[in-house]
């Protein structure tokens, strides 16, 4: 039995769809949820952008609240969909609502979402100065870009038979907040044989010609160590709720991050990150970021996938080091 | 309207913090990548961020660094001034595969030349597996290098973080 079952559309030219338990519909302003004894309403906008994230990231890793209420968790392979699981106010009456269902019947659900409520002329991974309005009735798509995915390189960007740089030939133009950045290449003298192993690029231009926002994807690999910079502008559409610890090293600019507690979002720490500034987020919260001038941010994640049970267990800490 | 892309370096950052409202700031080991670099000895690795056995290291570049290898890639990323970076195929395995983290050679490495990177802010290279790498840098730089912690790497948590 499919798990997705899109109907007919609505009086405003959108379809309604199913996913387990939940109806999904929108009209001109806003996504309606609902579930077996609540509902739930998310400015369309809000949740066009954090949807697109969900999709674009496979769930990403642990949790992507789209706002204080409604969510999915990531087990890689199920992922819980879940309104209420992580509000204190819900938890505390027991009105939160949670179900766990296959992942990849998740992601076809929320991808075909995206597909139809995203009207054209917008763009959800675009910072909101630079795309259109996703408000009012149906009117065309964007299908190119709902369907981008996060870049994942195997070794490191711009190595033979990897992720390939960006430039405009490739169709990606300068943004329009990183005219400053210097573009200029790396020396690389290569001795013959060694063109494949003598490798470097400029990576601050790699991120200055990305075209979309709050989307880490993997630059270089160490093992397990991934280098995901991401460039930001506005404010990060989702309140991640991380399942292992991850730091972030402020490359550019700034970003101001409020931190919560990761099952009930009482207020932690406000995260203050100028240029050079390294902190990690503790497995134990979760966290949104802001971002006034786009800027550069590296990610830094470990993929090891013993960790969600090793954290939800106790068997780690949920701070990095002890000092 | 366009407005300054600001990067940090040596001469020049500014650092920003945790604001604490019901937390230990030290749950965020927040730190700044060229004030440890600021206080560094030359090609000292001192790690400023460590996930369980992988770090990322702040690494003041200044006059010619030993020759270093590892078992694995390593990634540097210069983080300010302009960094050759010189590698040679090693001749021999110097490394165990199961030894983790950066190597010092002693002296110089016996291999073919593979060439050489000049880097400058914001570049990235690779540091591949079963090469032999040196950083030579006229004046101070700043490179962020991806590794796995080893037998180089300087914690000094306590000194280098909000707390």
């Amino acid at each position: 039995m499919s798990e997705s079952k899109p109907q007919g559309v609505n009086d405003y030219g959108y379809r309604q769809f199913y996913l387990g338990s939940y109806s999904f519909a929108r009209d001109e302003y806003f996504a309606h949820i609902s579930w077996p004894g609540g509902s739930h309403m998310i400015s369309v906008d809000r949740f066009l952008r954090a949807l697109m994230r969900d999709v674009a990231w496979n769930f990403f890793y642990g949790t992507v609240n789209f706002d204080e209420v409604f969510g999915t968790t990531n087990h890689y392979g199920t992922v819980d969909v879940f309104a209420g699981l992580y509000n204190g106010g819900y938890r505390a009456q027991n009105r939160q609502f949670v179900e766990t269902l296959n992942g990849d019947a998740v992601r076809s659900t929320f991808a075909a979402i995206l597909e139809d409520w995203t009207n054209e002329g917008f763009d959800p991974f675009a910072a909101p100065e630079e795309t259109g309005t996703p408000f009012g009735a149906k009117h065309g798509s964007n299908l190119g870009a709902v369907r981008r995915n996060r870049v994942v390189a195997q070794r490191m960007v711009g190595l033979k038979n990897d992720t390939p740089l960006r430039s405009d030939a490739t169709g990606n133009p300068v943004n329009r907040q990183f005219s400053d950045v210097d573009q200029g290449e790396p020396e690389v003298h290569a001795e013959p044989g060694f063109e494949d192993e003598v490798h470097a690029f400029n990576f601050f231009a790699y991120l200055s010609r990305s075209d979309v926002t709050w989307n880490p994807s993997i630059t270089s690999a160490v093992k397990n160590s991934l280098l995901c910079p991401t460039t930001e502008e506005y404010m990060l559409p989702i309140i991640h709720g991380n399942d292992r610890v991850e730091w972030f090293v402020q490359l550019s600019d700034e970003i101001n991050w409020d931190v919560q507690d990761r099952e009930t979002g009482a207020p932690r720490a406000r995260v203050v990150m100028k240029p050079g500034d390294v902190a990690a987020m503790p497995a134990d919260i979760r966290h949104q970021g802001y971002s006034p001038k786009r800027s550069m941010l590296l990610v830094w994640e470990n993929n090891d996938s013993t960790l969600p049970e090793l954290y939800a267990s106790k068997k780690l800490k949920p701070n990095p080091v002890d000092f | 309207m366009p407005r300054e892309t600001r990067f940090g370096s040596l001469a020049h950052f500014e650092k920003g913090g945790v604001q604490v409202i019901n937390d230990d700031p030290r749950n965020y080991a927040f730190s700044n990548l060229f004030e440890v670099a600021s206080k560094a000895e030359p090609y000292e690795k001192v790690a400023v961020g460590k996930n369980l056995k992988y770090v990322l290291e702040a690494i003041r570049a200044e006059g010619t660094s030993p020759w270093y290898a590892a078992s694995h890639d390593e990634a540097a990323i210069v983080m300010d001034g302009e960094i050759e970076i010189r590698l040679v195929k090693l001749q021999e395995k110097i490394v165990a595969d199961d030894h983790e983290g950066t190597t010092i050679l002693e002296g110089a490495p016996k291999g073919q030349k593979m060439g050489h990177i000049v880097a400058r802010r914001g570049h990235m290279a690779l540091l591949p597996k079963g090469a032999a790498y040196q950083f030579h840098a006229a004046l101070p730089g700043v490179i962020l290098l991806q590794t796995i912690g080893g037998d180089l790497t300087a914690q000094r948590w306590k000194d280098i973080c909000q707390s």
